[in-house]
């Protein structure tokens, strides 16, 4: 049942409306509308028994463990809503004067400097309202720098062949070529490809570390130095910043920019698709260049700087300086945990994936790169799975669903065949991954003996498996009334 | 404090499970030299009731002043049960629905969310969020330049009437494809683009942007300039407040053909003023435009047995599979706010949004009735606003508004900085949630403030 299903004209909630008000009799009928919308008509409490029920056809952190790789789906505390949704703090106007904006302005002046310690970096804007908007912005500062400079002929971005398609997408979007570089067996950048690469036209590279095979790239330092020797610059995906957090700084790994995922590395909600906020980090050459507003302090008054403190910045990302409420909750996340919490981040999220990945093996699990540590995750292929029994990793997936598990990430990255990205994030218990093994252990019984199980998969949640061709050939974005 | 369940029972089972002597081992592929010393500014963790404390102090810091400001985001009523739907658990702390079977909430909402928008904007398809008005601006223009292929231009014209803040996004992010965005200068009198001011030969342009209501309040003659932009075979890019939408002309009916395509802001749609953020962009085009609108889309389409279900769509024109020849990098976007705008909508319903917005453009009047009683305040222009609107002052606004501002009065909107040629220029807005003792107290801390 569709909310408008329950429409009728005439229903109103009149305890949620102003009440009748004088006539818009300046506004001439050229400019007015003539036909009412088709925003539905129903009760206060048809509106909320509709939402709660869709609501519960969610699979959510708060109710199942949700291991999607890359994407850090840890505990998102309570708490941090709450005091983030304070009334001063949702009734504040963006354009509020300084004078009424020092509470908020001391908390984003916090946030900026816990980041700028825990990334290594020297400045740090939170304009960015997500991971690939702190992309851009980043990408964006490696083109002014190079410009500012009269270095105009490099027009290529490289990127490897695991990265996540934001980058490519990032690189195109900023006016780039885009150039891919292969990634070896162990897992590691294929450092001779990458010599090979590089030149007068490399504007810069785009890299996750560790990596979306969940592996530290061992060669960093060597990567930096090649790149930088060519007149590039380093950009660093902080999608996997969970994994290293407080254990090692992007910025002694040699990047130049960084963008965070504070929904995935600082836990504010996912919120169905958002809202995220990709805040961005710089090393000193480019901190002209940032994006702006960012806060200074000067003796006891915080302020934003604009335009004219910053004339060479890239510019504004956002009408208003970013997801706010979002750096709220980052702000009283990062407070909960403090200095030594941080780091324990780190150590717990990887020890959850090492001890999944372990145990994965023993059932007879095939890893991508086995030889290898997981850091705070880990790919699994089922190429051997899908050639032998011809069960794929989507039927894994949707059978995990079944047993109460969000599905891991599936066939991403695109350079394994048939994978699960698997993050179990550091908030996890053990008896939640003994659980998961268990399910996993199930599943691979079925596969053997019952694969039609799988792919009939799943068979337990409010609609089977969902046609995707027929959603994409006969369109169907809007309803209709009848 | 990092809410880490392990006892150290645990610790030990899970490092003999993977063959490790200690946590510390699983970090040894990282070369040694790269392993950091301490946080050095990172304070130590506080307890929950610690952090509210602190919190608790922050917020009253800056307090709850009596506010007039509008400029792009509106103090609107939000019914209780907004947001204690959306911070359910099932909805604030699931992601993107990639596997639609366990997401049929967050995806049949979204369907219900683009119905909605293309309903109030009178526009064929939505998309479900961009990540603001003036990012959604931004994207609308590149949009524009990709869809249009009778012109191979990459000029969009932009009105000033345009907010500033919006033009500086779309400034930031569409030059590096060399795109021009080339400024429509407006009457001076009325605070508009004049129709019969614009240029008899335009040149080659992609799109035209047109603002409703525009910066000022004041509405543009929006059929006029949709059919000349059309006749020179441009795009029209409509940015619009969908409050407003209740009572003005949906873009899909401006001039002969509508808008093609529809941008803003959703923030009115039950979102608070927050400081700025989360809001949301909405985009709405046109059928004939869908494969290049970039963002999320749901389709609605039916299980193994037939029976309707939700899913995303149309993914070919995304980031994940097209990589650099995506429409857009967007991936995540305002998931959460287009929930709260869904339920807003649905509180309010058709005949509530109208109501919403007669009593917003009321209380602007009530409230410009008032202050233009005082001696030397007068509005600036002489068109219709919506919810909005521009007043000249006798004395530089910034003093006044410093005086307010110590009366607890956010006054409104300098247009000093971006309009100088307009003198003293302040931007005033009233919602529904002000009253007439609101317009009095701000009338009499004003009118002792033009005093001294």
């Amino acid at each position: 049942m569709l909310i408008f299903e329950l429409s009728q004209p005439g229903r109103a909630n009149f305890a949620q409306l102003p009440v009748a008000s004088a006539p818009a009799d300046d506004i001439p009928e050229k400019f007015r509308r003539k036909t009412r919308s088709l925003l539905p008509q129903v009760s206060e409490l048809q509106a909320v028994r509709h939402y709660t029920r869709l609501s519960q056809k969610n699979f959510s952190i708060d109710t199942h463990f949700y291991p999607l790789g890359s994407c850090t789906m840890k505990y998102n505390p309570r708490g941090c809503n709450t005091l983030a949704m304070l009334p001063e703090f949702l009734a504040r106007h963006p354009l509020a004067p300084e004078s009424h904006s020092q509470g908020f302005l001391a908390c984003m002046h916090d946030l900026q400097e816990i980041l700028k310690d825990v990334t290594g970096m020297k400045g740090v804007s939170m304009a960015p309202m997500a991971g690939s908007q702190g992309e851009f912005a980043g990408v964006a500062m490696i083109r002014a720098y190079h410009d500012a400079r009269g270095d105009t002929a490099r027009s290529e971005i490289l990127v490897p062949d695991a990265a996540h398609g934001t980058n490519p997408a990032t690189a195109a979007m900023c006016g780039y070529t885009v150039k891919e570089i292969p990634t070896n067996d162990q897992g590691d950048v294929d450092l001779a490809a990458l010599k090979a690469a590089v030149g007068p036209h490399t504007a810069g590279i785009m890299l996750t570390n560790p990596s979306t095979l969940g592996v530290f790239e061992r060669n960093i330092v060597a990567i930096a130095k090649v790149v930088h020797d060519a007149g590039g610059l380093l950009y660093y995906d902080g999608a996997n910043l969970n994994a290293i957090l407080g254990k090692v700084k992007p910025g002694d790994m040699g990047f130049d920019v960084i963008h965070m995922n504070l929904h995935k590395t600082f836990s504010t909600p996912h919120g169905g698709g958002g809202p995220g906020a990709g805040p961005v980090g710089v090393s000193e050459r480019l901190l002209p260049f940032m994006p702006i507003p960012v806060v200074t302090k000067e003796g006891e008054k915080y302020r934003w700087l604009t335009e004219t403190d910053r004339p060479k910045s890239i510019g504004r990302m956002s009408a208003f300086g970013g997801n706010a409420g979002v750096l709220l909750r980052a702000y009283i996340y990062a407070r909960l945990l403090g200095r030594a919490g941080m780091q324990r981040v780190a150590e717990y999220s990887t020890l959850n994936a090492n001890y999944l990945m372990a145990r994965l093996k023993k059932l007879g699990y095939a890893m991508a790169l086995p030889q290898r540590r997981a850091t705070h995750e880990f790919v699994v292929t089922l190429k051997s799975e899908a050639k032998d029994l011809h069960v794929n990793a989507m039927d894994f997936a949707k059978r995990l669903l079944d047993y109460g598990f969000h599905a891991p990430t599936t066939y991403f990255p695109l350079i394994v065949p048939e994978c699960l990205l698997i993050e179990p994030t550091e908030t996890e218990s053990k008896e939640a991954l003994d659980g998961f093994v268990d399910a996993m252990g199930k599943i691979r019984h079925e596969a053997h003996s019952t694969p039609e199980v799988l792919k009939g998969a799943p068979h337990s949640l409010p609609v089977k498996r969902l046609d995707d061709v027929k959603a994409a050939r006969e369109l169907d974005l809007v309803w209709k009334a009848p | 404090m990092p809410f880490i369940p392990h006892t150290q029972a645990d610790v030990s089972a899970m490092l003999d499970a993977i063959g490790a002597r200690s946590i510390d081992d699983l970090f040894d592929e990282i070369p040694a030299a790269l392993r950091s010393a301490a946080l050095q500014h990172v304070p130590e963790g506080m307890n929950e009731m610690q952090v509210g404390r602190l919190m608790r102090a922050r917020a009253d810091q800056d307090g709850t002043p009596l506010c007039f400001i509008g400029a792009g985001a509106y103090m609107h009523h939000i019914p209780a049960a907004v947001w204690e739907l959306t911070t359910r658990g099932e909805f604030y702390t699931a992601y993107t629905p990639y596997q639609a079977e366990a997401s049929q909430g967050t995806l049949q909402l979204l369907y219900e969310y683009q119905t909605m928008m293309t309903s109030l904007t009178g526009m064929d398809v939505s998309n479900a969020s961009m990540y603001d008005g003036a990012s959604s601006l931004a994207e609308a223009v590149l949009m524009a330049v990709r869809v249009n292929r009778t012109s191979k231009s990459k000029r969009v014209l932009v009105p000033r009437t345009v907010h500033p803040l919006y033009r500086k996004v779309a400034q930031a992010i569409v030059k590096n494809q060399g795109i021009v965005l080339e400024e429509l200068d407006y009457d001076r009198a009325g605070g508009f683009i004049d129709p019969a001011a614009l240029p008899k030969e335009p040149g080659d342009f992609a799109a035209l942007v047109i603002p409703q209501p525009n910066f000022f309040g004041v509405l543009e003659e929006v059929d006029a300039l949709t059919d000349w932009a059309q006749q020179h075979k441009a795009l029209v890019i409509a940015v619009v407040n969908p409050t407003s939408l209740a009572m003005l002309k949906p873009p899909g009916q401006w001039g002969t053909r509508g808008a093609d395509i529809a941008c803003g802001d959703g923030q009115p749609l039950g979102a608070p003023l927050s400081s700025g953020g989360p809001y949301f962009g909405f985009m709405c085009c046109k059928q004939e435009h869908v494969r290049q609108m970039p963002g999320r889309i749901i389709g609605r389409t039916v299980d193994l047995d037939g029976k309707p279900g939700f899913a995303l769509t149309l993914q070919a024109r995304e980031q994940h599979i097209r990589r650099s020849k995506a429409t857009s990098n967007i991936c995540t976007n305002q998931g959460l706010l287009v929930t709260a705008a869904t339920i807003y909508m649905s509180l309010v319903g058709a005949e509530g949004l109208e109501r919403v917005a007669a009593a917003c453009h009321a209380n602007t009047r009530a409230l410009t009735g008032k202050l233009c009683a005082l001696p030397g305040v007068t509005p600036l222009f002489d068109r219709p606003v919506f919810h909005e609107t521009a007043l000249r002052l006798p004395s530089p606004v910034s003093a006044v508004l410093d005086k307010l501002a110590a009366q607890n009065i956010l006054g409104g909107y300098s247009l000093h900085d971006d309009y100088p040629e307009l003198g003293d220029a302040l931007l005033v807005c009233a919602t529904e949630v002000h009253a007439n003792e609101d317009f009095e107290s701000f009338a009499s801390s004003l009118n002792a403030a033009l005093r001294r």
